[in-house]
């Protein structure tokens, strides 16, 4: 009744290729805008903020890094931290090194280290292709955590390998309660998010379904593969890199290379997964649910295990949450393997006919 | 010079034992084109539940069939549970799955056999033989080449197997083409049970020499991330890939740690054979063994 587009008609090419074509989408996202930048910070606790908002925001945009590479681009990664971890070291050299760097200017300095980064782990993919390739990014992983390991001069010499993050301060204001940390995470994130939605809309978002769907065919198009696939390359490892360095001021404080370690990246990819390959809702989608799955899983556990006085053993509780974890993954893969966005999909359908059934 | 074959002969020896696990990936991928990430929480799975069955008091000729068993049970329920309704879902999806599986398998592991290290007899000792150190200055340990007398055995039983049994036949047939396999009759299902069957028996042989090695404890898991690189530099369909794989990788990558590691400030076993496997792909994307690639529009 209310999510109808009948009669929105599109006068121009310009109207017809919009972000979000339909009329209720945009008074949606304008209101989920309004509720995170305005309702939000006045009404979480700072517990909520700094152990949920603002590691699902920062989690989102890893996420829809490397949906860009593997959904958008096709090309499977399993390195997606060790790009994280490059644009936290480079952003924190940067404002080590440069006096007066401001943050924003530090973060997408990194975010560039990563990118080139990228390209350059990203060449084999001119020759590899599917596991081959997974396998071949894992040496990224390995390789450049070690590397920043190894070479001193990253971590500053710092004997334990473990960087303090600089404050962050923009025009002289400081952020340094969760509520501002969110709040310019959220600035960060929403305003990337818009661009990976644009890109996705446009040629080279076009190319790279093309190269996805069949790299052979997109070539007899006509489209440069190495140009779409080593761009795609950089631009997710650009988004993996300002991730990396938010993860690091505005969620961890203090990081040593080992926090971008396989595990995050398998973490991500399950967002990617769960979420909806090749799509941005998907990525906001899967981080949420990968982030909140364990948090609802612990008190969940907690709550019966009191409430039944059962007192299951601490080593029992964690093992019960593995099980739990992947034995939800493996369900969700088997009821909806296009992930959560496609729930959506399904959704609107049933939007538009609303309150009738056919 | 003896120094060199001393780590040479090391390194080969100890990629047989990344072999053995590489060898329980390339089964499940030849058969059923699944990358599956699990083989490594199976390994930890079949170690932890065979030193469960000795310390509830079995004696080891009735602990090995036992977890034989057990692992057999276990890929029934795979099949049944996550591979068959994934059916024709994109290669990435049932990829994601295993990790999940992954993830269970441990810790149901966990759960069962409880969380602490434990050590594993298997009767061999990780000592150099006697009379190679005597007669030639080498150190060469009876447990390595023990394991690799297992390994070969193994990989001899596993190509009577897929070349002179019914069932091994039509594993053969279904890995080179589901639909015609399907069509000539073969229970697809069926067969795909076995071959996990078949990939946790090796897992099993993987864990005890493993476990025996390193203990067995959670770190186990982490010998499949030594197995990927075996992997890709072999070839994921091919048996022989997984050997000869293993043995460039067990071999690289000593030497590189010995020889080239004090310049760089070691730690590189673990990056170094991913790099190497990289490398070596660029020259042939399809590793040493593999199916050769031919794309059609």
């Amino acid at each position: 009744m209310f999510y109808r587009e009948a009669g929105q008609f599109k006068p121009s090419y310009a109207a017809d290729a919009a972000i979000f074509p339909i009329f209720q989408d945009r008074i949606g996202m304008a209101v989920i805008l309004a509720l995170a930048f305005v309702v939000v910070p006045f009404t979480a606790t700072p517990y909520l903020f700094s152990a949920i908002l603002i590691p699902f925001l920062i989690l989102s945009l890893a996420t829809l890094g490397l949906n860009i590479l593997t959904g958008y681009a096709g090309q499977l990664s399993l390195g997606t931290a060790a790009f994280m971890a490059v644009g936290a070291f480079a952003s924190y050299n940067f404002m080590l090194r440069v006096p007066g760097m401001p943050i924003l200017l530090a973060f997408a300095g990194g975010g560039v280290m990563a990118a080139l980064v990228g390209i350059l782990f990203g060449l084999p993919s001119l020759r590899i292709r599917g596991f081959y390739l997974a396998v071949a990014t894992l040496a990224a992983q390995f390789f450049i955590l070690w590397f920043l390991t190894k070479v001193g001069w990253i971590t500053n010499y710092s004997s334990s390998g473990v960087i303090t993050a600089q404050k962050m301060v923009i025009l002289g204001y400081e952020f340094n309660t969760p509520a501002a940390k969110y709040l310019l995470v959220l600035s960060i994130v929403a305003l990337m998010a818009l661009a990976a939605k644009n890109m996705a809309r446009g040629n080279v978002g076009r190319s790279w379904m093309a190269v996805r769907d069949m790299d052979v065919a997109a070539e007899v198009i006509g489209i440069r593969l190495m140009r779409a696939k080593l761009l795609a390359f950089a631009v997710s490892s650009f988004y993996c890199g300002v991730a990396g360095a938010l993860f690091a001021y505005a969620y961890l404080g203090t990081v040593e290379p080992e926090a971008y370690n396989l595990d995050l990246s398998f973490r991500i990819l399950f967002m990617v997964i769960i979420g909806g390959v090749g799509t941005v809702l998907g990525s906001f989608l899967g981080s949420a649910f990968i982030t909140l799955l364990p948090v609802v899983l612990s008190v969940t556990v907690r709550f019966l295990d009191s409430s039944l006085g059962l007192h299951i053993p601490e080593s029992v509780i964690s093992n019960l949450e593995l099980m739990v974890f992947g034995g939800l993954i493996i369900f969700f893969l088997i009821v909806e393997p296009h992930g959560l966005a496609r729930l959506w999909q399904i959704g609107k359908e049933k939007l538009r006919l609303w309150p009738f059934p056919h | 010079m003896s120094f060199f074959f001393e780590v040479l002969i090391g390194g080969l020896l100890s990629g047989v034992m990344y072999s053995l696990v590489a060898l329980g990936f390339v089964l499940v991928y030849k058969a059923s084109g699944v990358f599956n990430f699990a083989q490594g929480a199976l390994v930890f799975f079949a170690a932890l539940t065979f030193v469960g069955f000795q310390e509830s008091g079995l004696p080891f000729w009735v602990a090995l069939p036992a977890t034989l068993g057990v692992m057999i049970v276990l890929a029934i329920v795979i099949e049944r549970v996550v591979l068959r309704p994934l059916v024709n879902q994109p290669q990435i999806t049932l990829f994601m799955a295993t990790i999940g599986l992954s993830f269970f398998i441990e810790g149901m592991a966990q759960m069962m056999w409880g969380a602490n290290v434990r050590g594993l007899e298997l009767g061999l000792q990780d000592e150099p033989i006697a009379w190679i150190s005597a007669s030639t200055g080498m150190n060469i340990s009876k447990f390595d080449l023990a394991a690799a007398g297992v390994a070969a055995v193994l990989v001899a039983v596993l190509a009577v197997f897929f070349n002179r049994t019914r069932i091994g036949r039509a594993l053969r047939a279904v890995a080179d083409d589901h639909q015609a396999a399907l069509a000539v009759g073969i229970p697809l299902q069926q067969i795909w049970a076995i071959v996990w069957g078949v990939a946790g028996a090796v897992a099993l042989v993987a864990g005890l020499l493993w476990g025996a090695r390193n203990g067995v404890q959670y770190a186990l898991t982490f010998v499949a991330l030594k197995a990927l690189p075996v992997l890709i530099l072999g070839g994921f369909e091919s048996v022989p890939g997984a050997i000869v794989g293993g043995l460039i990788i067990g071999a690289s990558e000593k030497l590189a740690e010995v020889y080239l590691g004090p310049y760089v400030g070691g730690g590189i076993e673990g990056w170094f054979p991913y790099v190497l496997a990289l490398v070596f792909l660029l020259v042939r994307p399809e590793g040493l063994f593999g199916e050769k690639i031919i794309r059609r529009i």
